[in-house]
């Protein structure tokens, strides 16, 4: 559990200043990640919007050691960096204890980083990967990613006369990534600081590689008032959209778990992104989702059932 | 370069271009190596593995999932400060392009043994020059090597080179594929406490690792400072010309070998002359010997640097010459001629009293260059000279038209 006390003495590692929007979930998802370790901290950043908002030259937000390297190579970057620190590290040259962490968007991480990821995580580095995931290529203009739910319009798959968006389900990547076995595995929610705090302190202590994949809303691209992050983001969680869990050696568990779900529709309502849907001849796909979302629910509680 | 022994104590061992390279890796000791299996590189990876596996180097070794997290590793590593190697051939260079390019600009001293190959497609396994060209405007140091000797002592060379304080560029270290990475000869392996002392300690002035002065790498760099920050890449290439020297001459020194930017061949009274990279210089030297016996004056050149590109010292080579033929292992499709023919050509723009020049592309996907193709080369040249007459610019050689 984290302390609301302790952690607000941990000096800001993203400092302000940065051009990320107003109510950006990323800077939020950066800074809670950061709280996770009071060691000192490399940041690694794939390209996209938390990259190109907060390191524009001849500024930096980072009051970090900071690389970026490429938008698809964050994870083998950072899996470079932390080699470099064991060699030297072993011919005495460093002595002080260092974390590493890094971040990729979803597209960063889903799609064209999932490679370089998957070979991080099979290697065994001891670092950490944040997937902040606001569920499409948000910096470029709203595209479509393997994250995009079911449903969402985006700019490369529009809602339109004959298209009510995005055809597909999402990918798991969670479960995916769980699937390599590393000691640490979570999907965890920016509305949820002690949560999201707590994990990632559980991230940085263990030894190899950790994964949290972060909800990390976007107001232009879900397109609802930049006063609503906050709001809606408990409404993911809520609704069992976004479920809070975490494999921990293998063993899977809810970390929060909502009385009773709402019906996905109130997550769904708010955003443009979704507006769509409720007109009357997308009632079907409305309820897809809802069959869609009860269906990962009860896979879930199986998954922790099996593996408690 | 190097045709007699210096140094009766040094051990003469039979090894593979390959082989050589991974014996030089083993004596840099770097700090951490990123690599992936690619043939005909792969033998080097192999190799050096071994040698990681037998505690004989306390390298970090990174068996990344492709050659773009090789490089990207190798960004992330040399960033950190440590001393970083890679090593790769052809698709495997193709697939790391992006980052080749970050890496020159992030000026890390990275250390690439290239085993040149063809670039698919069609694919091919068997050498030509497409991979390095290719990536000859990437910002890296390119040195050329013509047998399993000279891959071993550039590979120990380059390291000096890349760390240099007024280069820092990231550095390939080409030899030709099967015929130099896989060809047998006696390899003069220097002490291990030799190359040791020559390369040195490697500290870099900025670390990532540094906490305590955090820095921030590759940041986004827009219209106001791309460009100065390219024309510093730029003067780190001419820095380079410049510092290359210094650096082979120290070499020299140490070792009794004789490197420098160029290779002339008997070429102080030459009237012809043939300009080739790598093993083919080998078979051209052959060629030069018998027609000598014969009185043509002919002569070789061999760029051993072509980034960055020894202009001057080509040109001052050619200035005696009445005709010339530029030999290249690549193409440059829709260009006048392959890169180096382009380059040279280039560079005789201003010159008084320039030779005749001709163009020839062979020996693509590893298409065999025989002694009698290169005299027919000479043969074309004397003829040339004799008339003052070009048919063909560009001609390929040894293909079936």
């Amino acid at each position: 559990m984290a302390n609301i006390k302790q952690l607000s003495k941990i000096p800001e590692r993203l400092t302000s200043g940065h051009r990320l929007c107003p109510g950006c979930g990323a800077s939020i998802a950066a800074r809670m990640v950061l709280m996770g370790t009071d060691k000192p901290v490399v940041v690694g950043a794939a390209t996209g919007c938390l990259e190109v908002a907060t390191t524009i030259y001849p500024y930096t937000a980072w009051n970090t050691p900071y690389i970026h390297n490429a938008f698809e190579n964050v994870a083998a970057t950072i899996s470079g960096v932390e080699t470099a620190y064991n060699a030297l590290k072993k011919k005495g040259k460093i002595n002080k204890e260092i974390k590493f962490v890094a971040f990729g968007g979803d597209g960063g991480s889903y799609d064209i980083g999932l490679q370089a990821m998957s070979g991080a995580f099979e290697r065994g580095h001891n670092f950490v990967y944040i997937c902040y995931n606001n569920e499409a290529y948000e910096n470029t203009g709203i595209q479509r990613s393997g994250a995009t739910p079911k449903g969402a319009s985006t700019t490369t798959a529009p809602a339109g006369k004959i298209s009510y968006g995005k055809p597909q389900l999402r990918k798991d990547l969670t479960s995916i990534v769980a699937a390599h076995n590393i000691p640490y595995v979570a999907q965890s929610c920016i509305s949820h600081w002690n949560d999201l705090v707590t994990k990632s302190q559980k991230a940085f202590a263990v030894e190899g590689p950790a994964f949290i994949n972060v909800l990390a809303l976007c107001h232009r691209g879900w397109r609802y008032p930049q006063s609503d992050t906050i709001k809606i983001a408990k409404l993911a969680v809520e609704t069992g959209y976004w479920p809070m869990i975490e494999v921990e050696n293998g063993k899977w568990r809810f970390t929060y778990k909502p009385k009773t779900r709402k019906p996905v529709a109130d997550f769904l309502k708010p955003q443009g992104r979704f507006k769509h849907l409720f007109k009357e001849e997308n009632k079907s796909v409305l309820e897809e989702i809802q069959q869609d979302i009860d269906r990962q629910w009860n896979y879930l509680e199986k998954l922790v059932q099996a593996t408690s | 370069m190097k045709t007699v022994t210096k140094n009766s104590t040094n051990k003469i061992v039979a090894l593979m271009g390959d082989q050589a390279v991974a014996e030089a890796m083993r004596q840099i000791d770097p700090d951490v190596v990123a690599a992936y299996p690619i043939t005909p590189q792969t033998e080097i990876v192999m190799n050096f593995a071994q040698f990681v596996a037998d505690g004989k180097v306390n390298t970090e070794m990174i068996p990344v999932e492709s050659e773009h997290s090789a490089m990207s590793a190798c960004v992330g590593s040399a960033a950190a400060g440590a001393r970083t190697m890679t090593a790769t051939s052809a698709n495997g260079l193709a697939l790391m392009w992006e980052i080749v390019y970050i890496a020159a600009s992030t000026r890390l001293p990275i250390v690439m043994p290239v085993v040149n190959r063809a670039l698919s497609g069609p694919i091919n396994i068997h050498c030509d020059h497409s991979d390095t060209m290719g990536a000859r405007d990437a910002g890296w140091i390119q040195v050329f090597s013509e047998n399993p000797q000279e891959a071993y002592e550039n590979t120990i060379v380059a390291v000096r080179i890349a760390e240099h304080k007024d280069i820092l560029l990231p550095v390939m270290v080409c030899q030709d594929g099967f015929i130099t990475s896989h060809g047998v000869e006696g390899v003069e392996i220097f002490p291990d406490e030799a190359i040791k002392k020559f390369i040195g300690e490697y500290k870099i002035e900025r670390s990532l690792l540094d906490v305590d002065k955090p820095v921030t790498y590759g940041p986004l760099d827009l219209q106001d400072y791309y460009f100065e920050h390219k024309r510093q890449q730029a003067q780190a290439m001419e820095s380079a010309l410049k510092n290359i020297p210094g650096v082979l001459k120290e070499f020299n020194k140490t070792f009794g070998t004789s490197h420098d930017l160029i290779e002339e061949y008997k070429m102080d009274d030459a009237e012809i002359a043939i300009v080739v990279l790598s093993s083919t210089a080998g078979t051209t030297k052959e060629v030069v010997d018998k027609l000598r016996e014969k009185g043509v004056k002919a002569g070789l050149i061999k760029p051993i640097f072509f980034r960055p590109f020894p202009k001057e010292r080509i040109v001052k080579a050619l200035s005696g010459v009445k005709a010339a033929a530029v030999l290249d292992r690549s193409d440059s499709f829709g260009a006048e001629g392959g890169p180096l023919f382009t380059e040279i050509k280039s560079s005789l723009y201003e010159t008084k009293n320039k030779p005749f020049l001709v163009g020839y592309i062979f020996g693509l996907g590893g298409r065999d260059i025989f002694p009698q193709d290169i005299e027919h080369v000479y043969n074309d040249l004397e003829a040339i000279k004799k008339t003052g007459k070009i048919n063909n610019l560009v001609t390929y050689l040894g293909v079936r038209d």
